[in-house]
């Protein structure tokens, strides 16, 4: 009974969505007047719509090259933090429910293939991480790439290894280190220039990998505290009870 | 019809991960099944910003001397930690799921049971 | 015109991918045809013109959700009712 229903409600759904969807014609660019921002209560038009400033003023003000990365960190930099907090937040959580005194190790092994083959693997797999992670302002990618492929690396290890365990007061020590890292950056900001999350270091030249500002410098604490946070996550479901 | 070509079939995935990650939801009973449901949910969401801010002909928002149209940054570092968020989100209810099943012994939801 | 082909082969992947993922009563394979729906939108993502959501995506999506969800299922059950 519940199975009709459910298939009834689903094509509605399906329905009522393409004729939602028709009616959105795609732009031919975002110069246009129909993207410019109406104001609702005096009427006026803005001159300048939003995705055009940030793709025409990113390599003058930032530095950066990669308009979606200074957009992540520079413009909106402070809803980044709150997703750091909801990433630590939800970290807190899997450890407390999942805790167990005594451990076993699980008894079944992996093949020849996985287990050499991951130990040759894992080294590029970091290296790999952490250059997504640093040349963030240049190509794409940037820090919560960066940190998936590094949780990638050790899931690898993790399954095919039935004793291997990173150590679990090191990957918390890293993250809690990089989480500060972000907030102490931002009250240097505001400090030593006008508000929080200010960019207070000179812009250099754009396409250097010393440039823009404290874009690389918070795009490396982001990559660690992802990294370590994924793989300890993941590394708490595999403990089994003794 | 007045699409771009590309985004034709992008809308139509869209609607049709959304149609039956709610199909999931509502019919099944075991636990476990909702949550897939529910990821896939996650995943049409996610394709569908992306499919909002597609320009025709325009390429990567990374500043490129060859080209002169650029597709629209915005929903894109949107999306960037919606994923995180999502998957971090999954991860915590599989944890209470897990310690529900070593508390009732069975992975079922019926009416009138109490938790 | 290729990406158009390309386009289209892969949202009958996700649309296959996903109605097995929902309807199968064995929990493993449903894991399974779920990080396959999400490998096919991280190419519909770079489709799109979109290359650091795509990284993001593949990474997360197809690697990570799906291992959560394997060792969920070895500490439960695998079979449905």
């Amino acid at each position: 009974m519940r199975r009709y229903a459910g298939i009834a409600v689903a094509l509605l759904f399906f329905a009522f969505s393409i004729s939602i969807f028709i009616q959105l014609i795609p732009y031919d660019s975002y110069e246009g007047s129909a993207y410019h921002y109406k104001n609702p209560i005096n009427g006026s038009v803005a001159n300048e719509s939003v995705p055009s400033h940030y793709i025409k003023e990113t390599r003058n003000e930032t530095g950066a090259v990669n308009a979606v990365t200074a957009i992540v960190v520079e413009y909106r930099g402070f809803d980044t933090l709150g997703e750091v907090t909801v990433l630590f937040t939800a970290a807190t959580g899997v450890s407390f429910l999942l805790y167990q005194l005594h451990k076993k190790m699980q008894r079944r092994e992996a093949n020849l293939i996985t287990k050499e083959g991951s130990k040759i693997v894992l080294p590029f797999a970091l290296l790999t991480g952490a250059y997504i992670f640093i040349h963030g302002h240049l190509t794409p990618g940037g820090g919560f790439p960066g940190g998936s492929v590094i949780a990638s690396g050790f899931l690898l290890m993790l399954l095919a290894y039935p004793k291997f365990f990173v150590n679990e007061k090191r990957l918390s020590y890293i993250e809690s280190i990089s989480g500060s890292i972000f907030v102490i950056i931002g009250l240097l900001g505001l400090l030593l220039a006008t508000s929080f999350l200010q960019n207070f270091i000179p812009v250099g030249k754009p396409g250097y990998l010393f440039s823009a500002g404290i874009i690389p410098l918070i795009y490396i604490a982001i990559g660690f505290k992802v990294g370590s946070e994924l793989s300890s996550i993941v590394q708490k479901l595999k403990e089994v009870e003794e | 019809m007045n699409f771009a070509a590309l985004t034709l079939p992008c809308y139509i995935t869209v609607a049709a991960l959304l149609s039956i990650g709610l199909y999931g939801v509502i019919s099944k009973s075991n636990l476990m099944k909702i949550f897939i449901s529910l990821s896939i949910m996650e995943t049409g969401v996610n394709l569908l910003l992306i499919t909002i801010g597609y320009i025709p002909g325009g390429t990567a928002p990374i500043e490129n001397a060859n080209f002169a149209k650029y597709v629209d940054p915005l929903p894109q570092a949107l999306v960037l930690t919606a994923i995180v968020i999502g998957l971090s989100v999954t991860a915590l209810a599989i944890a209470v799921l897990i310690s529900y099943y070593q508390k009732n012994g069975t992975l079922e939801y019926k009416e009138g049971m109490k938790w | 015109m290729i990406l158009v082909i390309i386009a289209w082969v892969m949202a009958l992947l996700a649309i296959v991918a996903a109605i097995y993922a929902v309807e199968t009563k064995d929990l493993l394979s449903s894991a399974i045809a779920m990080g396959i729906a999400s490998l096919v939108v991280s190419i519909m993502f770079l489709v799109l013109q979109a290359p650091d959501v795509a990284i993001t995506e593949a990474s997360i999506g197809a690697a990570l959700t799906m291992a959560v969800f394997v060792y969920a299922i070895g500490k439960t059950r695998r079979w449905e009712e």
